[in-house]
């Protein structure tokens, strides 16, 4: 019998209730991961294909990063929200991604749960320290050499 | 494709490897970006240890890991988009072979020039 490599389009997401898995206590708990894979994945295309160009082709490239460069462009609110929208999204994104993983592969429910306690801390770490450091950087902090700092810093 | 067993529409094939491909690909970016994001913390040290550590970066060995990075993040970002098209679109499902070929093609366009300048732009020091 011929085999059709065809995969046929998913039916209608409204599933009468006698068929759902799960009480209504876990709502649409996945449902609501799915889309946010969807949704965030179209605005991660824009925002990292804009972080590479700008800081891998633009100029001298990788050449050009030093303190100075991110100074200069988190010195400027656009560059900044470019970046705490990139660090969130991606963040959640990955960690999502990484949490259908493991439930794909560890068994064992201890294991299972183990995986994600350690996922979602190193997640919380990253996401607070990385929004923490946009926010609180100091583009001309005292006591620094002044050829490392951008050019805008008053002379010591 | 013979040794492919009876039965099955998916092993083997284009959505297969599509699939282990995102998935590699999407754990690779996820730990480079736990790492990137300790490093660019390094501006709150001082501009020195920034500096110290991203120069590190731009050795010609280390021009090829990013090569390697963007290659898995441009693959991971089209087929990604092809996913939601064979989610939402009403022929993807239909089409989702011919969409990964449209997938390679686009990396591959997007693959060489990023290659020359990122790799010219490495070897030369950036001047
Ligand atoms: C080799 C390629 C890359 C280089 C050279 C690079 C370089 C940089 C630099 C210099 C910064 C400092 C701020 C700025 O320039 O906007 C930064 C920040 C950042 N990058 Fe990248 N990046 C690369 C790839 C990526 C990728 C693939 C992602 C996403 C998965 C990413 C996500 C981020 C995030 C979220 C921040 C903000 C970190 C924070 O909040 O402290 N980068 N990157
Ligand atoms: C560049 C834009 C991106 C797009 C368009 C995109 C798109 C997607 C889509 C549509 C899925 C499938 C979700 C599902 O099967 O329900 C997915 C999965 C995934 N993504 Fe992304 N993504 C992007 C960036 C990223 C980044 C930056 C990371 C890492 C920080 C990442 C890590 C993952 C992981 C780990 C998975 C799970 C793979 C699996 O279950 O096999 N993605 N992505």
């Amino acid at each position: 019998m011929a085999v059709s490599s065809e995969i046929q389009a998913p039916r209608s997401g409204r599933v009468a209730p006698k068929y759902t898995r799960h009480g209504s206590s876990r709502g649409n708990f996945e449902m609501l991961a799915w889309l946010f894979m969807r949704v965030s994945g179209l605005v991660l295309v824009v925002l990292i294909f804009g972080h590479l160009f700008v800081n891998l082709m633009v100029g001298e490239g990788v050449h050009a990063i030093d303190f100075g460069f991110v100074a200069g462009k988190w010195a400027d609110p656009f560059w900044q929200i470019w970046d705490l929208a990139m660090l969130w999204l991606a963040m959640l994104h990955g960690t999502n991604g990484v949490r259908t993983i493991i439930n794909d592969y560890a068994d064992k429910d201890g294991t299972r749960f183990w995986l994600k306690t350690v996922l979602y801390a190193a997640t919380a770490v990253i996401i607070v320290l990385g929004t923490l450091v946009i926010f609180t950087f100091d583009p001309c902090p005292p006591n620094a050499a002044a050829e490392l700092l951008p050019s805008f810093c008053p002379a010591p | 494709m013979s040794k492919t067993p009876a039965g099955t529409l998916y092993r083997g094939r284009e959505g297969m490897w599509s699939w282990v491909g995102h998935r590699v690909t999407g754990v690779a970016i996820f730990f480079f970006l736990l790492v990137h994001v300790l490093d660019t913390a390094l501006v709150r040290v001082s501009p020195e240890a920034y500096n110290v550590v991203i120069a590190t970066y731009k050795n010609p060995f280390m021009a090829l890991l990013e090569a390697g990075l963007v290659a898995a993040i441009v693959f991971h970002a089209f087929n990604g988009l092809r996913i939601i098209l064979v989610d939402f679109w009403k022929k993807g499902p239909k089409y989702q072979a011919q969409l990964l070929w449209g997938v390679v093609g686009l990396w591959v366009l997007v693959m060489v020039p990023f290659l020359i300048r990122h790799l010219t732009l490495a070897f030369t020091g950036g001047h």
